[in-house]
């Protein structure tokens, strides 16, 4: 297949999307850094060959850096999800722009069952989910569930450094495998005004997390 | 909305909907772009997908024709086969429409090219 992509020319092209237009503080929108992308893209597919002719979902795309840069880093076919359409408009210009036409979208609530029809149909589902706050507290472990279903190897997920002992103790319980596979410093945006009194520099780990059998 | 995804999708979600499978498509506005083609990743899709739904689907937005009605056998080494199936399973994009759940009739917008597959919290089951 394709020789791998390099990790420079990859950042490149994830420097060329748009962002979130207006982001939405309730839904968590804020997008991945280009450099955490890149790196973190680079590594699912140079040490787990994950992308390149794979099957692979983009759990709550926002404007797309995962799965337009699964694309481009390979992957057979893309789809992509978000429960916003405003989120699904500048997806859409992304996918436009970079002239990618492997990826596919739906508006849905990634939380909400059944949405597709087999379980363990995609190869690799990647995402960057809701941190999750006071008022929904624990969407990022929904998310890592719902996706794990959807998938038959594994899922590549970001989570805040600070929850790593959580995320331990949740994929024991739930009698999966999983490991931090790569470790990342997350500079939030300053407008941003939600994180604002927080330190802006977090440190973020990116999670493969698989069944036992795969 | 490319069948790939079509051929995955359930209104299974909608309360005292069994298994809301397969939508209906109703298209106002098909397009064809131009997709790499690569057997292998195909001949890896090709089994998990309901094959019949595909067919059904394609011809009810006249994009049918020549597709055998069934996955042959050896499709894997048949290139005359996956390259129709190529086709219509990541080419042909149904861009304006909606998509029909078969129990319940709730309908689900296709615009610019994405199903809107939101419930309300009253719908859900
Ligand atoms: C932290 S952002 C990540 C965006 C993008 N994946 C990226 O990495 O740049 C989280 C995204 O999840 C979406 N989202 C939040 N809740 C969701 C849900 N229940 N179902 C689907 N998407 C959701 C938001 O709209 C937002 O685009």
């Amino acid at each position: 297949m394709s020789a791998v992509m390099k990790l420079k020319t990859l950042q490149g092209h994830l420097q060329e999307l748009k962002g979130f237009a207006e982001p939405k503080i309730k839904l968590e929108q804020y997008e991945t850094p280009p450099h955490i992308a890149a790196v973190a893209l680079y590594t699912i597919q140079t040490q787990f060959d994950a992308l390149d002719g794979k099957l692979v979902l983009d759990a709550g795309c926002g404007p797309g850096t995962l799965g337009l840069g699964a694309a481009i880093m390979g992957a057979g076919a893309v789809t992509a999800m978000d429960i916003d359409e405003d989120a699904l408009e500048i997806f859409q210009e992304n996918v436009n722009d970079m002239e990618i036409t492997n990826i596919d979208a739906l508006q849905c609530d990634f939380l909400s069952p059944d949405i597709f029809r087999l379980e363990n149909y995609f190869d690799t589902v990647l995402m960057n989910p809701p941190f999750g706050t006071k008022n929904n507290s624990g969407i990022d472990m929904k998310f890592l569930q719902a996706a794990l279903r959807l998938c038959s190897d594994s899922v590549y997920s970001l989570h805040k450094s600070s929850t790593r002992s959580h995320i331990q103790k949740k994929i024991k319980e739930w009698g999966v495998k999983g490991s931090v596979v790569a470790e990342l410093r997350y500079d939030l945006p300053a407008t941003y005004k939600f994180h604002k009194q927080q330190s802006r520099d977090i440190a973020v780990d990116l999670w493969r997390v698989y069944h036992p059998q795969s | 909305m490319k069948l790939i995804t079509h051929n995955m999708l359930t209104s299974k979600c909608i309360k005292g909907v069994l298994t809301g499978y397969p939508l209906a498509i109703n298209a106002t506005d098909v397009k064809v772009t131009e997709v790499d083609y690569n057997p292998d990743f195909l001949s890896r899709v090709i089994p998990k997908l309901d094959w019949e739904v595909l067919w059904t689907a394609a011809n009810s937005i006249g994009h049918g024709e020549g597709l055998p009605k069934a996955v042959e056998p050896k499709f894997e080494e048949n290139e005359e086969f996956l390259k129709k199936a190529h086709k219509v399973l990541l080419e042909v994009e149904v861009e304006e429409g909606y998509l029909t759940c078969p129990e319940s009739g709730r309908q689900f917008p296709i615009s610019k090219g994405i199903p809107n597959m939101l419930l309300t919290e009253a719908e859900v089951q």
